[in-house]
């Protein structure tokens, strides 16, 4: 039994243009002290995936079905009261946006305390302790100093820091860290990440790491998760993902990244506007943007098929290579020209 | 990205660009933003900036705009000092400035006509309606936007999308210069590539001359011709893009360039980061001597006693620094 199991979890929006289905039948297990990578394009559910297992969807989000399994207790329907315990104990996330989860009116020391106190079994002095070796873990000077003032005397990577410091002093079991460290300077951020890598390790804390930024995946993560319009469309440990991807969005994505090598070239940009959530087409969802698409792919989306033990992905791209090297057997006579 | 003659069509001489801060008790202190900075770009070249959260590119750029006055030090356009009024004047129809959040930077109650024609208005650039209208569309199909989006409203384009109205706004005045502030850190890696792209294509073919500021450092690797490195408002290095990927020589640049993360898990496993420790200093209490020498682990008194001075130590290749020779 994994920490956490996913499995075909659905999340929709209901909006008055109509349903908008975030989530579309995403399923992953997280073992501990692994570190999970979600990458993907804007838009594409990894927000609301995270929002998902933790119960905090906005408005009128919804999880329609599916299973959300936290060492083997389900959590899909199990109630506030139990998702309460969950939240900061067993699971804390860092979100995407510092600016807008800091309470303006409190100083920082006084939230930092209360989510200490709240999460873990420490009395006020011990809280106050916790909370300042947090803070110089995370590399905010003069902690002491800092825990009088008020969010709005820190730059953004500092308050992103204290989110960090906040989620990190609970000792979850799992971290969700949604884009952690786009705000942040490089040499920060390669502090921030040894930081979370290192309690990962000495706690045995599991990571999901949502980024754009496939050098943190490449540098952090075990396995990764690529999402399309609300559906993973290709997974696998990070070295399977950089060095053999085998969806044609993730391959457009490795393209489009500028290296060392590129430098006097052009980019090769995936081209096309992203898909509208509210009018999915019925084949493969990234079809209409695909170099390769083939019929089959416009008519019928391809599952997430498992291409070796560390290796999924739904692109039909797969089956026709299997087709012509042999490996695979078609029953039916799917066309796939 | 070519470097057409070596002719400089940007030099800046010992800028400096300070800001007074209210201390309270009717004291002010100055903050140093930018602090004795020089650097030319030639005609057609890229100059990448690179740094910190806080050390003074956006600084830098506003300032050579002249959208700052500048404390101290000359900015020189086309071989010619920048002094009255006029010059400036004149200027500001040769060199614009593209911003960081295309989120933001534009009036969403504003059509994208509007937008674009906005400082054809300004600098008064037309004498008919049609030729205003004939210079949008021009300008929106240089960036690959056609003429339908030209009566929709910015809030209902996407980022990268809003990003090419920004940089069709900031060519509506024909320039030769544009300071390109972060123009694509908002955007994901997909899109990201498509506007690199453009700025690559106008380049080519309007002979435009970048400052291009952005903290993504494959991104300033792939289109910079050269590299500037700041911290704590000063220069600390500069050389050619890839001399500075390759051999940086000023120990920031060295932490800086090996804590980039690479897109490669065994390069990624494989890299020695040199992760540094401390806080960025404030500029209001910039460390005396060397700026860098409160996390520089190649440190000395020379450093807390004296100003490392900015000098070519190889043809083409600048740093401030004290020790380059034991550290390298
Ligand atoms: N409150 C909401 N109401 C309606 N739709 C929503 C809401 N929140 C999110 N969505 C939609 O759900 C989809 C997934 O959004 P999500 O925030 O998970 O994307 P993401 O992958 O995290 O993107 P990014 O990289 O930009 O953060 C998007 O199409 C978004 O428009
Ligand atoms: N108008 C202003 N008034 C006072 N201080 C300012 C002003 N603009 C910038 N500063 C200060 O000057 C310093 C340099 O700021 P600047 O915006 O140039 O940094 P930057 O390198 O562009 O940072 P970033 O990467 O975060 O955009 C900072 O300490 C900032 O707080
Ligand atoms: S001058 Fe001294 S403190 Fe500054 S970078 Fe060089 S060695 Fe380090
Ligand atoms: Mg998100
Ligand atoms: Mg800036």
């Amino acid at each position: 039994m994994s920490l956490l199991e996913v499995k075909d979890l659905h999340t929709s929006f209901f909006t008055d243009a109509g349903e908008v289905k975030a989530v579309n039948g995403v399923s992953f297990f997280l073992d501990r002290g692994k570190v999970l990578g979600i990458v993907g394009e804007s838009g594409s559910g990894k927000s609301v995936t995270a929002y998902s297992i933790m119960q905090i969807l906005a408005g009128t989000g919804k999880i329609v079905s599916g299973s959300i399994k936290l060492d083997g207790q389900e959590l899909v329907g199990a109630g506030e009261k139990v998702m309460k315990t969950v939240r900061g104990n067993r699971i804390s996330i860092i979100f995407q946006d510092p600016m807008t989860s800091l309470n303006p009116t409190y100083t920082i020391g006084k939230q930092l305390m209360e989510a200490i106190l709240l999460h873990t079994n420490r009395n006020k002095k011990e809280a106050w302790d916790r909370a300042v070796e947090m803070l110089r873990l995370v590399n905010v000077n003069e902690p002491e100093k800092r825990m009088k003032q008020y969010p709005f005397e820190f730059s953004g990577g500092m308050r992103q820091r204290v989110m960090i410091a906040m989620a990190l002093a609970c000792e979850p079991d799992i971290l969700i860290a949604d884009e952690p460290t786009t705000a942040l300077d490089v040499t920060i951020q390669a502090q921030i990440l040894e930081l979370m890598g290192t309690l990962q390790k000495e706690l045995g804390m599991a990571i999901i790491m949502i980024t754009h930024d496939l050098g943190v995946v490449a540098q952090m993560c075990d396995e990764v998760i690529v999402m399309y319009a609300g559906s993973i469309c290709e997974q696998g440990t990070a070295d399977e993902i950089f060095y053999n991807p085998c969806h044609e969005y993730t391959k457009g994505l490795m393209r489009s990244i500028p290296t060392a090598n590129t430098a006097g070239k052009k980019l090769q940009p995936i081209t096309g506007t992203p898909i509208d959530l509210l009018n999915m087409p019925e084949g493969c969802p990234f079809a209409p943007r695909c170099d390769a698409a083939m019929k089959i792919c416009i008519k019928q989306r391809c599952e997430n098929m498992q291409l070796n033990d560390d290796h999924r992905a739904a692109c039909w791209m797969n089956v026709k290579r299997g087709v012509e090297d042999g490996s695979i057997t078609l029953e039916g006579g799917a066309d796939h020209e | 990205m070519s470097e057409q003659g070596n002719r400089p069509l940007i030099e800046v001489k010992n800028l400096k660009e300070y800001f007074n801060i209210n201390m309270g008790m009717f004291r002010t202190k100055p903050l140093k933003a930018v602090d004795d900075v020089s650097f030319s770009i030639n005609k057609g070249e890229t100059l990448g900036l690179v740094g910190e959260s806080g050390c003074g590119k956006t600084t830098v750029g506003r300032t050579i705009l002249h959208l700052y006055k500048p404390t101290g030090g000359e900015v020189w356009y086309d071989g010619k000092k920048l002094e009255t009024r006029a010059d400036i004047q004149e200027f500001r129809k040769k060199a614009t400035m593209v911003f960081q959040d295309p989120y933001s930077s534009l009036n969403p109650r504003m059509t994208v006509s509007d937008i674009i024609g906005e400082p054809l208005d300004i600098h008064n650039l037309y004498s008919t309606k049609q030729e205003r209208m004939d210079r949008i569309l021009e300008l929106m199909g240089h960036v690959g936007l056609n003429s339908e989006h030209a009566s929709r409203y910015a809030h209902e384009f996407s980022g990268g999308q809003r990003q090419r109205i920004g940089i069709a706004r900031s060519l509506a005045v024909n320039p030769d210069f544009i300071v390109c502030d972060e123009p694509v850190s908002a955007l994901d890696v997909s899109i990201q590539a498509q506007v690199i792209n453009m700025f690559d294509e106008l380049q080519d073919k309007l002979g435009l001359t970048y400052l291009f500021i952005a903290h993504d450092l494959l991104v300033v690797r792939h289109i910079s011709d050269r590299i500037a490195v700041m911290y704590l408002g000063k220069m600390v290095e500069l050389a050619d893009a890839a001399e500075i990927y390759d051999r940086p020589l000023h120990p920031y640049s060295k932490s800086l360039l090996s804590a980039v993360p690479v897109p490669d898990p065994k390069a990624a496993r494989a890299n020695q980061r040199i992760v540094l420790t401390g806080d960025i200093p404030s500029p209001l209490n910039a460390p005396s001597g060397c700026p860098f020498r409160t996390r520089c682990r190649y440190a000395t008194e020379q450093c807390a006693a004296e100003i490392p001075e900015f000098k070519e130590v190889e043809k083409g290749h600048f740093v401030a620094c004290h020790r380059t020779a034991e550290v390298n």
